[in-house]
């Protein structure tokens, strides 16, 4: 093991190459460049043996790692925002199908207005595809969940695709000291990849046929049980790997400051690291805030969001993306998941940080300690009242 | 005889019990061109009536392995079967990759493009029944000029689809194909043979077969292959080969026949015999025939 300090973009990169896919493809599209250019020149300087294909498009570049997936082969992309939405025919026939791809997203806005800048819009386009989703915090977890991603994906009891969600900008394109494992260690871990089904002329199958509503239901049903189910999995997986490489990573979800905080933050991605600098500010004032890190937003962690905030007088929920015409996205599934809970907490959301709008400190502090807890629901943050007051 | 009782009793590659019209061209041809490839092979499929009257869950008509993924993309699915057959180190497999006309030529054409640039070792067959059969009869970039389709359809405004057909064998060719043929149900013998000819290719090879739709283009089941020698001896549907961009050989047409013998027979022409104006479109059909006649030395 080597703790260097590195891009994040080169972190992933490396998680993505430990782990051995056969075939990596993909289009290239900012933040998520750095990543496909490292993976990219890890190949010509001979460090990588993959066949890596580069493609006339993102729909072009997830059709080829669907194929090498149905070929029997391990298999890696990743993308972002506009190539995501290219893709994303791609992306729910790829779940449907059962194949365990990896793919990484550097999340980012989604256009109009064309934005580069990160914000987690991109991800929710994702939500109802039957991918896992999971959200690291830096460059560390990003590397760690693409381990963790094959290792969950190709589960017996899982077969569904992975998405390693990790913030444009905020973690590719930062530089953060990373444990790189070793190889051995990777290997040891996850094995060489043995598909459940693979195209074979010895053995003749039919992939991908139609079904008529006498099965698709059902077919539909499997695919969604096997992704909730896969809750237990990924709690294993988070345990395994944690012996294994010998730290926490991933999982459904991480606490900080959680056991007897009676006011608390929820959050996923990168933003986590700076919500615990306002925990601990508040902290020092003498208020009782914790945070709840949502590791796995699907299968969305139904039971353990509630075990984690059931006695708790307040939770603040802080959505980087949005429902156009709606407003709150993983706030609506906080106020699922604590419905009908006896004592139920007054629940505040509010939307931050789109296109990579700043966000600071003092802001999720000004969240916290809004007058009237509970009344706050899907309140932006950080608007322009310049531009708003026309 | 026993030659031909041998070849009745053959086991094919696509297996009877298929849901496809009575009398489709498009499943006979599909039929003859599997066997050409052989068993040793992997199809990806783009969506369409070829998708769809084999893969019924829980029946499959295919005895080779075979995989669907999407409507536009079973190019760039074969381009990761090839892939990871080079990863895993498996060698002598040949990967096929088949849509229909609108799969090639309108919605799958980026897919095709990226793959013939990259030269991967895959044939690609496009099953041409020149309009989206499986949704309705919808035009696409390879409806013939002035034929009816139920989104090009003649009335006292129109003669129906306007365009001329995409000419996939110039966009072949223009991508360094390294082996691009027509094939036809007019000659069995020579798909055959064009067919394992691409088989033989390594890189990219592209076959357009021209499969009659009763249904589409409105003539009775038994008549497919006779409307397909119709398409050849017009001079409509030339039968070409070109290896590394050069023509190399064509199939001449034995007894010229003129274009209204072949539209008369369907009725998404029937329109065009009905008046004057009708007569200057056969006109100009005509002339398209002498064209490809011109071009390719037919006769």
């Amino acid at each position: 093991m080597a703790i260097e300090l590195i891009e994040g973009s080169l972190a992933i990169a490396h998680g993505a190459a430990l782990c051995r896919p056969g075939v990596i493809s993909a289009y290239p599209i900012t933040p998520q460049t750095h990543i496909v250019e490292d993976l990219a020149k890890m190949v010509a300087d001979g460090q990588l043996k993959t066949e890596f294909v580069n493609t006339e498009s993102e729909f072009g570049a997830a059709s080829v790692v669907l194929g090498a997936l149905a070929g029997g082969s391990r298999a890696y992309t990743a993308t972002t925002s506009q190539g995501l939405a290219l893709m994303l025919e791609v992306l729910y026939n790829c779940a449907g199908m059962r194949l365990p791809l990896v793919m990484c997203c550097a999340n980012r806005s989604l256009s109009a207005p064309l934005s580069i800048w990160s914000d987690q819009q991109d991800a929710m386009l994702m939500r109802d595809s039957g991918f896992i989703m999971g959200f690291a915090e830096d460059a560390q977890e990003s590397l760690d969940l693409h381990i963790m991603g094959y290792k969950i994906a190709e589960d017996e009891r899982v077969q569904l695709p992975y998405m390693v969600n990790v913030d444009g900008f905020l973690i590719t394109h930062t530089f953060e000291p990373v444990n790189i494992p070793d190889q051995k260690l990777v290997d040891e871990y996850l094995g060489s990849y043995k598909p459940f089904q693979a195209l074979d002329p010895a053995n003749p199958i039919t992939m991908g046929c139609f079904t008529e509503p006498a099965y698709h239901m059902d077919v539909r049903y499997q695919m969604h049980k096997a992704n909730l189910e896969s809750t237990k999995v990924i709690e294993e997986v988070a345990a395994s790997f944690e012996k294994k490489f010998g730290r926490p990573s991933g999982g459904l979800i991480r606490s900080y400051k959680l056991d007897d905080a009676d006011t608390v933050v929820v959050a996923m991605g990168s933003i986590t690291g700076l919500a615990e600098e306002a925990v601990d500010t508040l902290r020092g004032k003498g208020q009782k805030v914790g945070l709840l890190k949502i590791k796995t937003f699907r299968p969305f962690p139904t039971e353990k969001v509630k075990e984690a905030l059931s006695g708790k007088k307040h939770v603040i929920v802080m959505d980087r993306a949005m429902s156009a015409g709606y407003g709150e996205i993983l706030g609506s599934e906080i106020r699922a998941a604590l419905y009908g809970i006896s004592n139920q907490p007054a629940i505040d959301s509010f939307i931050y940080g789109l296109g990579g709008r700043d966000i600071h400190e003092d802001e999720i502090i000004g969240m916290i300690n809004r007058p009237n807890p509970g009344t706050h629901r899907s309140e932006w943050v950080g608007l322009r009242p310049d531009l708003l007051e026309e | 005889m026993e030659d031909l009782k041998q070849k009745l009793m053959k086991k094919h590659l696509l297996a009877p019990g298929h849901t496809a019209c009575a009398g489709c061209g498009e499943a006979l041809g599909m039929r003859l061109i599997i066997d050409a490839i052989g068993p040793n092979c992997i199809v990806a499929n783009a969506t369409g009536c070829s998708e769809i009257f084999t893969s019924k869950y829980p029946q499959s008509a295919w005895e080779v392995p075979w995989v669907h993924s999407l409507f536009e993309n079973s190019s760039a699915i074969a381009s990761g079967v090839e892939v990871a057959l080079k990863a895993r180190g498996k060698t002598g497999i040949k990967v096929v990759a088949m849509g229909g006309d609108g799969a090639t030529a309108d919605i799958g054409i980026g897919c095709i493009s990226g793959m013939w640039e990259r030269g991967h070792n895959i044939l690609y067959v496009c099953l041409d029944n020149e309009a989206y059969m499986n949704t309705g009869i919808q035009r696409s970039s390879q409806t013939p000029f002035n034929a009816s389709t139920t989104t090009s359809p003649s009335g006292s405004e129109s003669m129906g689809n306007q365009t001329l057909k995409k000419d996939m064998i110039a966009i072949a060719n223009a991508h360094r194909v390294k082996y691009v043929a027509t094939i036809s149900l007019a000659n069995p013998k020579d798909l055959e043979r064009k067919v394992k000819k691409a088989v033989e290719t390594v890189g990219p090879s592209y076959i357009h077969f021209h499969a009659p739709c009763p249904l589409g283009w409105g003539f009775d089941s038994d008549k497919a292959v006779e409307i397909a020698k119709l398409a050849v001896n017009t001079g409509l549907f030339p039968v070409i080969e070109y290896e590394d961009g050069q023509l190399v050989k064509v199939q001449k047409i034995a007894k010229k026949a003129p274009v209204e013998d072949y539209l008369k027979t369907q009725s998404r022409f029937r329109h065009l015999l009905k008046s004057d104006d009708g007569k200057k479109v056969i006109a100009q059909i005509q002339a398209i025939a002498d064209a490809n006649i011109e071009k390719f030395g037919l006769v």
